[in-house]
């Protein structure tokens, strides 16, 4: 697996396809701004949110209870998995006893966490992804890039030549209405035929146990309306106390994702239909953990928006795949490494640290202060890169010592041309700075 | 008003006319300033590395420096942040200031007798923007105020132009800007791009590591746009 610097030095090989990336998600983020700034409540709400979801996770425990009595009161089958390896047994067993081979899913990235696709399929399942980007990334083999535009790091061109030899669309054809046309139509036999539909789950309400699916494509409607079965995926972070507080989170999400006023679709679920049967599975997946560390725990009041990949330098110029993790991103660089320190070592460096990731998110979640401490925590852990920690230990003792780091100023400039080498990273792109006869000490000490 | 003049490393070692500028500019206004002579750095290069447990050293230094003195400033957004948020003596931490910050709330300037008749355009650093709030941000919903442009309003003759993307990280980043090389130098290439299209003589702005940055881009694309610190500005005869 290549790191994230490795992965966005191949990625930025195509300058053409980098601006055209940066410049993509920047309309985002710049409809996202226009879409924030006509409300004059905007920072009070985001306040306002941050506060309801610190006060849900201080009262996690009694929330969860309250929403799976209700739940079950309205006739939904509630399930509780510690892992990934759960949750996807207990998805098996609900298809199983259905003993259906094929399923419609719409977008959870919980799903991606959980690896579901792949689990089905070795049990010999399919599943059909029913939102167009995540169906578009399903047929390339590929993982979503951006956990609300999935297949955002692909052009119309890569679009009409995917459908071409999966839908038979014809060669060359990159009309997006005529793609989106050919999506539709191939997908609606996959909607009528399904017996079960997976969704995810954007908002749980613990005061009702209903649950609300956003989409704009009605994907997850046609999916869960048409079929006998519904699973419904979770954290068990996306629980919130009361239907009211979806007037805050609801009017922020969008805001906040695409810069709509509202999503087109946000449907409630709130028992099953006649004759259906209604699931949902909330996770934990070392959510408790990162729930138990109080650097970490607000990490967990994510709606997953993704304003801050829209808003990151770093994300816009290294694409999604570069971080190698279903939730890309500012957000899933604080997230990754509660799950896999060793494997997720390089993303928590993957910033500059500019802290507009912490001010576009709708939650207030000090995303750039959580890279920080995590960076702390991975270094202590002993994964630093070959050669850090020694190179580190030796600039700290310099700093520390005025003798010391006097004289090795002095020689660093005195032969800082040594530097002009394809070995030093900063002189592959960038001339070095021009190094003074004196320093400034140097100077004052003769003034 | 007596002022310690924190001279981070790099600017003492490579950019030593950026702390004249700060010198000369505070003792026209009025100020007494000195200059602790063994001071090294505050620490920001281990402590965003992911080693703040080594800057134990760096840190004791820094206070034997400066804990005699209520009134700390330095010309670097960045270094004053992490001294801010992150230095163990609490008397370090609400002495610190940036030194536009300084100008700007503690000194309250209105006047300045500079002269600098150029075209610049001015990237705002995040540290000193998004953490010590010197101007604000495009992402919040609050009334707009610069704290660098209400300063180089009082400079005679300087046009100041502002990028399209107001306030986007040059992708410096401390050891970023080697550990991340290729998307370091084409958030540099992109911030330049933008101060291009506005045809600017100068890129200016409160934190020399990104000029540094910006200005390596500059020299290897042969350009004709230098890079000067905002105080090297407001101090110009």
């Amino acid at each position: 697996m290549l790191s994230h610097s490795e992965a966005s030095e191949n990625f930025i090989a195509d300058a053409e396809r980098t601006d055209w990336h940066d410049e993509t998600l920047w309309f985002v983020r710049a409809k996202r701004d226009k879409a924030s700034k006509v409300l004059p409540e905007w920072e009070a709400m985001r306040e306002h949110a941050s506060q309801i979801k610190d006060h849900t996770l201080a009262n996690l425990g009694e929330y969860l209870q309250a929403f799976e009595s209700k739940a079950i009161a309205n006739g939904i089958h509630v399930h509780w998995a510690a892992d990934a390896a759960e949750h996807n047994a207990i998805v098996h067993g609900i298809i199983a006893a259905q003993g259906s081979k094929t399923i419609v899913k719409s977008k959870s990235m919980l799903t991606e966490e959980c690896h579901l696709n792949d689990y089905l399929a070795s049990k010999g399942i399919e599943v059909v992804d029913t939102d167009l980007g995540e169906r578009i990334v399903q047929f390339r083999n590929e993982a979503p890039s951006h956990i609300v535009l999935p297949a955002i790091h692909l052009k119309k061109e890569d679009v009409g030549e995917t459908f071409h030899q999966h839908l038979g669309t014809p060669k060359g054809n990159k009309d997006p209405q005529f793609l989106t046309e050919a999506a539709r139509q191939h997908l609606r036999g996959h909607f009528l035929a399904s017996e079960v539909a997976i969704t995810g789950v954007n908002f749980a309400v613990a005061e009702t146990g209903e649950f609300v699916v956003c989409t704009n494509e009605g994907n997850a409607d046609m999916g869960a309306h048409l079929a006998k079965v519904h699973i419904a995926c979770t954290g068990i972070e996306k629980i919130i106390p009361k239907r009211a507080d979806l007037a805050v989170f609801l009017r922020l999400l969008a805001r906040s994702a695409t810069g709509q006023l509202i999503t087109t679709y946000s449907s409630h679920f709130h028992k099953p239909r006649e004759g259906q049967e209604m699931h949902i599975v909330l996770l934990d997946n070392g959510r408790t953990r990162q729930l138990a560390d109080p650097k970490y725990k607000n990490s967990l009041k994510c709606i997953r928006c993704a304003a801050c990949f829209n808003t990151c330098p770093v994300y816009r110029r290294s694409g999604g795949h570069s971080y190698h993790q279903p939730v890309a991103g500012p957000i899933g660089s604080i997230l990754a490494p509660n799950i896999d320190k060793k494997a997720n070592a390089d993303l928590p460096f993957a910033s500059t640290l500019c802290g507009s990731c912490s001010n576009v998110c709708p939650v207030k979640i000090n995303i750039h202060e959580q890279l920080w401490f995590w960076r702390q925590d991975l270094m202590e852990a002993g994964l630093a890169p070959a050669g850090k920690t020694i190179g580190m230990k030796l600039m700290a003792f310099t700093l520390a010592n005025p003798v010391i780091y006097r004289v090795g100023g002095s020689l660093l400039r005195r032969f800082s041309h040594l530097l002009n080498t394809r070995l030093n990273p900063w002189y592959k792109q960038r001339e070095m700075p021009v190094a003074p006869k004196e320093s400034f000490q140097e100077w004052y000490k003769k003034r | 008003m007596r002022v310690a003049l924190f001279v981070p490393c790099y600017i003492d070692q490579f950019y030593p006319q950026v702390a004249v500028a700060s010198l000369e500019l505070l003792e026209k206004l009025g100020c007494e300033v000195v200059v602790p002579t063994d001071q090294t750095c505050c620490g920001q290069p281990m402590a965003n590395s992911g080693f703040a447990s080594s800057t134990v050293g760096c840190d004791a230094n820094f206070t034997h420096n400066f804990e005699g003195f209520d009134y700390i400033v330095g010309p670097s957004g960045s270094c004053v942040l992490h001294l801010k948020e992150h230095h163990p003596s609490e008397k370090i931490r609400n002495s610190v200031y940036e030194i536009c910050e300084f100008l700007t709330d503690v000194l309250r300037i209105t006047t300045l007798s500079a002269k600098f008749p150029h075209r610049v355009g001015l990237h705002q650093s995040c540290h000193g923007q998004r953490g010590l709030h010197l101007s604000s941000m495009s992402e919040r919903n609050e009334k707009p105020f610069s704290k660098l442009q209400d300063l180089l309003s009082l400079v005679n003759g300087v046009e100041v132009v502002m990028p399209a993307r107001e306030d986007e990280c040059c992708g410096f980043g401390g050891t970023f800007c080697v550990t991340e090389e290729a998307v370091s130098v084409k958030m540099g290439q992109d911030r330049i791009k933008e101060h291009d299209a506005n045809d600017v003589e100068y890129i200016t702005g409160a934190d020399t590591s990104c000029l540094m940055h910006m200005e390596g881009i500059l020299r290897r694309q042969g350009s004709k746009v230098q890079v000067k610190h905002i105080v090297e500005i407001l101090n110009h005869a």
